[in-house]
């Protein structure tokens, strides 16, 4: 594994959610300790399993495991450690503000870029704490900050010259502000961070074409930011000798092997590894031991019959949407899951029923979208580009609302409008003057892919109270966005996810985030269901078998409509195989 | 030299482009605390989402909250004495309270003001 070779004194194992992060952190923390190295493992895995694999309790405190000599754990939970920064901000005037300016800031300070600033904050320590690393060889991380939380930890040293200089306000830090007194030690941490001698970023994904965009777009930003080194793990992945007899996973492989191929170029230069899928569940330390050693050491585990759920599918979610003739349905969930996918096949299908639909999508890759243009009467087709989206908002706005500015005064609102929350700002306009139509038609959408979506919604609530206390002694009827889409009868929020765990769980954090909104979703959609398309394949059957106890908490604990769909031997792209998805 | 407190509302940014409509006030009031601060003026600028600790250990500012909630705000102090509330003041208010020369300034447009509207 040419990840392993001279390694740094930290590792950050990063990628989206359920791409094995946790599992290959652990296998390198085991496999580093089993060679004599005394290693710290740090996880901030919101299902943190890592003391499940090593049957312990770990918790927010360094802990030895016994089982592995030299080897210590620790979990970071980030929704603790942004309730803790919540705390340490609101704490000291609980009782003395009025009840309401205290939920009114506790509000502010519930949105993604707390929680992923407050996770960081808690292992900065670990990065620039030199005592405690003088403990370790290695500190692995199944976790790194993304562009974003780097990008802002910057923004301080940055400007701090532009207030010394005395030329402004630094305006854009938003939730860093109750963080300053520590600023030496963020810049500390985002020095080791970017120097390839203390750190080495190992980027994990899937061989799926979504995943490895996704995982190239982390790379392009996070090398923009000087985070250069980077090595890139495809885990996961299905062996050709699992394609006899099984023609779901002949599909698989073949599509695997493309991906793989059709590597995004920014990837093709970077030493890359290749993990198999493993024919036993990742539990335990022989399972972990066996996952960076040669396959062929590798006996698979037997698996019994798989009893296929008794699942709904599609076409029964959709007679449900259709009833009402006309609203707004939006897929949320986390990117690589299959919204847009989804989306486009319940649109054709809403289309086909006679419906007018209006399909939209923000996917960058919207070639699927594209393909539907024209090939229904009653179907429209729009594309909402991010880039494009926040170039006009920022234009607009500097030749609106800058226009009376002296030079640095402008000046200063470009620099704002470089921060990240623009584009989604821009992207949620854009989304906002769409959703209009959906009182005279289907309007189906998917969403911009970002924890920031939520922070949008939380904006479009400020929105709806200040309109609220303006129009409110009037009694003029008025609609904002956030009504529309708090409105059951306007809207229907269908979240999409995978039948593993991870996925699941960040689908659980986003439903209680929209309620946390007041946005109850109409029903959650398992997308790729091995179990449901039935393998032969023993390692396809494995990970089927793996699948119903997530599909089960979907049904049982989380949905109130649910509906699975069967991972499709071909991609699910033109009308044809898009109705395949809705028919009984 | 008078010391100039601005007290905001629950703001990401002191300029607001993160709203869901950037607020004119907001973008405005930055630029001219800017222009103060280059003239040589004294003002600081506390968020309520950021630093409430500030609101609360004013007491002037603490009652008025009590009072008007926070949809009152913005609240300006000059030397600790409450001079305006509910809009944010304009560049010549700012001169004048800061003792600073108003030849310098142009005169802007009055924008009626409202709290500052979300987040990013």
């Amino acid at each position: 594994m040419l990840f392993l070779d001279h390694l740094p004194p930290f590792l950050f194992f990063t990628g989206k959610g359920g791409v094995g992060k946790t599992s290959l952190a652990c296998a390198t923390a085991i496999r580093l300790a089993d060679q004599g190295k005394r290693v710290l493992l740090v996880s901030t895995d919101p299902a943190s399993n890592v003391g499940q694999v090593f049957g312990v309790t770990i918790g927010n405190v360094v802990t030895p495991i016994d089982t592995v000599p030299g080897l210590n754990a620790l979990e970071i939970d980030p929704q603790a450690a942004a309730q803790a920064y919540r705390d340490r901000i609101v704490d000291p005037v609980r009782g003395v503000l009025p009840e309401t300016v205290v939920k009114g800031i506790e509000e502010q300070l519930s949105g993604a870029c707390t929680t992923e600033i407050a996770a960081f904050d808690e292992f900065t320590a670990l990065l620039t704490d030199t005592a405690l690393q003088a403990g370790y060889d290695h500190i692995v991380f199944d976790t790194a900050p993304t562009g974003h939380t780097i990008r802002l930890l910057q923004l301080p040293g940055a400007w701090s010259g532009f207030l010394e200089e005395g030329k402004g306000d630094a305006s854009c830090l938003g939730p860093l502000a109750g963080l300053e007194k520590q600023r030496s030690q963020y810049q500390g941490a985002v020095e080791a961070l970017s120097d390839p001698r203390r750190t080495r970023l190992i980027l994990v994904a899937r061989a799926q074409r979504s995943t490895l965009r996704e995982v190239a777009r982390t790379h392009e930003e996070l090398a923009a930011i000087g985070l250069t080194q980077h090595y890139l793990v495809v885990n996961g992945i299905l062996p050709q000798s699992e394609t006899s007899g099984d023609a779901l996973a002949a599909a698989v492989w073949q599509r695997e092997q493309v991906a793989l191929a059709e590597l995004p170029p920014v990837l093709r230069d970077l030493p890359t590894d290749h993990v198999s899928l493993m024919p036993f569940n990742l539990v335990g330390l022989p399972a972990l031991r066996r996952m960076l050693s040669s396959p062929e050491d590798c006996a698979g585990d037997v698996i019994e019959a798989i009893v296929l759920p008794d699942a709904p599918d599609l076409a029964t979610l959709v007679d449900g949407l259709a009833g009402d003739g006309h609203g707004l349905i939006m897929l949320m969930g986390k990117g690589g899951v299959g919204k847009t996918t989804l989306a486009a096949a319940v649109a054709v299908e809403l289309a086909r029923r006679g419906y007018p639909v209006h399909l939209t999508t923000s996917d960058p890759a919207a070639h699927l979208a594209e393909t539907l243009e024209g090939s229904l009467a009653n179907l429209s087709v729009s594309r909402i580009d991010p880039h494009t989206e926040t170039e006009r908002y920022r234009q607009q706005v500097l030749a609106t609302k800058g226009k009376g500015l002296d030079e640095q005064g402008r000046a200063m609102l470009e620099e704002d409008l470089r921060s990240p929350c623009t584009e989604e700002i821009a992207v949620f306009q854009a989304f906002s003057r769409v959703i209009r139509e959906a009182g005279r038609k289907f309007v189906v959408m998917d969403t911009a892919p970002t924890g920031h979506t939520l922070l949008l919604l939380d904006a479009t609530g400020a929105y709806h109270r200040e309109v609220a206390r303006q129009m409110g002694a009037s009694g003029i009827h008025f609609t904002t966005p956030m009504m529309q889409l708090q409105d059951p009868a306007q809207t229907k929020v269908l979240i999409v996810t995978l039948a593993e765990t991870t996925p699941v769980l960040e689908a659980a954090n986003l439903q209680s985030d929209l309620r946390r909104a007041g946005i109850e979703p109409w029903a959650w959609i398992i997308n790729n269901s091995l179990a449901l398309a039935n393998p032969t394949s023993p390692l396809l059957r494995r990970r089927a078998a793996n699948e119903l106890a997530q599909i089960d908490a979907v049904a049982t604990r989380h949905a109130q409509r649910w509906a699975v769909v069967p991972l499709q031997a071909e991609e699910p792209v033109g009308v044809e195989r898009l109705q395949g998805l809705t028919r009984h | 030299m008078a010391t100039i407190q601005v007290f905001d509302p629950a703001l990401c940014c002191s300029s607001g482009v993160c709203g869901v409509d950037v607020d004119q006030a907001l973008v405005t009031f930055a630029s001219d605390v800017d222009w103060l601060k280059q003239n040589g003026g004294q003002i600081d600028r506390f968020n309520l989402a950021q630093q409430p600790l500030a609101f609360a250990e004013n007491a002037a500012v603490k009652a008025f909250l009590e009072r008007s909630g926070q949809e009152g705000l913005p609240l300006i102090l000059v030397d600790g004495e409450l001079v305006l509330a509910g809009r944010y003041p304009r560049r010549a208010e700012l001169a004048r309270w800061a003792g600073i020369s108003q030849l310098a300034v142009e005169t802007k447009p009055a924008s009626s003001c409202c709290s500052g509207s979300g987040c990013c």
